[in-house]
């Protein structure tokens, strides 16, 4: 569906660009937002990304642009800046210990200190929000990496798994598996939360 | 209300669903101004009054003394082919940088975006952006030091057609005969107002050319300046010679000094 978008950019990168940064900036956003939690970040992870997008169709001639699969490229820039920027961040928001589960390959630590993996260490106190949205994002937020990027891939974002597996690396098989256990981590987080709004939820 | 089974995976998935959010209305004009495609202005003080000038983020791309901000929207358009806007602030490096330069720090680190620029442009541009502070060089020097000693006249064009001046120092190039010439940032008047708040008196400047000195030199160390060059002006006026051509002043046992190097269109010819 970005065949006409991808072939303007491929003859005209200035004259489209624009166009690219109109059609994909919410998603930029969405998924630095929903992978670091702050939104300041997020912005200036999203607009690092189109940057660097932008040089890159710079420095590709036309073929190679019109061949690109735009949203799962953009979508690789992105959390590529997430995870670097995970890892400058204050030793305080990092936890001592890797979440378990978490595979040496997914270094990405924007986990806050409390993680859902870690039930003992009480994740959900400061997550408790009135607003519904505020307390998925922030349980999203403490999920671990590992089924957090693909949790934010597939269901924030609505990419297919074939274009995740681009992006991540990772056979289709597994990233279904970490959605899935993904999934049924934010339901049960969701539920032993002392809740105030859940019948909005289940209503 | 009981806990158990509440909530279904599709519950989740349709909450997740929802965490799609839009951007601030600020990442597009941001990204398109950091990419080039776009620029921001402001004005600054200068020593001809208040002048407009933009930046993307590829560098400094516009100075200009325009009358009122749309007319300098209007021209840098037609200019650039580019849409401008009024900067909310002006960024702190990008600040610090601009005021370095324009109080004479040449090493200042400050990008300009030149694209539209010919090659040629380019090379009389940094070429200007060489000059001391202060001083002046003949637009036949310019010419010679890039290698075109025949090029003059372009060279006049290229240095009217500054997208930046004060930024890059157009108003340091002078006329061959010692007269100011012209300057594309409003008019002859403003290139000798610069160049006085830059501490050089073009009135002596061109009162020595109209006597037909071209150049300075001094008696102890056998060598010989551009009049502006910060060489000259260290010679006590009881060992200042007065020097009318190059020829005459190797003539005379004079070398070229190695910082203004006045013998660069002679050589070059």
């Amino acid at each position: 569906m970005d065949g006409p978008l991808l072939a303007d950019l491929a003859t005209d990168l200035d004259g489209t660009f624009e166009r690219l940064v109109l059609g994909h900036q919410d998603r930029m956003y969405s998924i630095a937002l929903r992978l670091l939690g702050d939104p300041r970040d997020a912005e200036e992870v999203a607009q690092d990304a189109l940057v660097r997008a932008y040089r890159a169709l710079a420095s590709y001639d036309a073929a190679r642009i019109r061949d690109l699969r735009l949203r799962p490229w953009l979508a690789t820039i992105a959390i590529n800046l997430c995870r670097n920027r995970a890892r400058r961040r204050t030793p305080v928001l990092v936890p001592l210990e890797p979440p378990a589960g978490s595979q040496s390959g997914d270094r990405s630590r924007a986990a806050p200190a409390a993680s859902i993996a870690d039930p003992a260490a009480g994740p959900l106190e400061s997550v408790i929000r009135h607003d519904s949205a505020r307390r998925w994002a922030g349980l999203v937020a403490s999920l671990p990496p590992l089924y957090r990027t693909p949790i934010v891939l597939r269901h924030v974002d609505g990419l297919s798994y074939d274009e995740m597996s681009t992006v991540l690396g990772r056979p289709e098989g597994t990233l279904k598996a970490q959605v899935h256990r993904g999934l049924a981590l934010l339901r049960d987080a969701y539920q032993n939360s002392p809740d105030l709004d859940r019948q909005e939820m289940t209503a | 209300m009981t806990r158990s089974n509440s909530v279904a995976l599709a519950d989740v998935e349709a909450a997740l669903a929802s965490l799609a959010v839009r951007a601030p209305s600020t990442l597009a004009p941001a990204t398109l101004v950091a990419v080039g495609l776009r620029d921001e202005y402001t004005t600054m003080d200068s020593p001809i009054g208040p002048v407009f000038v933009a930046w993307n983020g590829r560098g400094v791309s516009a100075v200009d003394a325009a009358g009122d901000p749309a007319e300098f929207e209007q021209r840098f358009q037609r200019a650039a082919g580019r849409p401008i806007r009024p900067a909310g602030a002006i960024a702190p490096r990008l600040d610090r940088a601009l005021a370095r330069r324009l109080s004479g720090d040449r090493r200042a680190a400050l990008e300009l975006d030149l694209r539209g620029r010919t090659e040629f442009e380019r090379a009389v541009l940094s070429k200007a952006l060489e000059i001391p502070r202060g001083e002046v060089r003949p637009y036949s020097w310019v010419a010679a030091e890039i290698g075109r000693p025949l090029a003059v006249r372009a060279v006049g064009t290229a240095l009217a057609h500054n997208p930046v001046p004060l930024v890059v120092p157009c108003h340091r190039v002078v006329r061959s005969d010692g007269l100011l010439g012209q300057y594309s940032l409003g008019g002859p008047g403003n290139k000798r107002a610069i160049l006085a708040a830059e501490g050089l008196d073009a009135d002596e400047l061109e009162e020595l050319a109209r006597a037909g000195i071209r150049y300075v030199g001094s008696d102890t160390t056998r060598i010989y300046c551009l009049p502006s060059c910060h060489n000259a002006r260290r010679i006590s006026d009881r060992h200042r010679v007065p020097l009318r051509s190059v020829a005459a002043s190797e003539a005379s046992g004079y070398r070229a000094c190695r910082e203004c190097r006045p013998d660069a269109a002679a050589r070059a010819a």
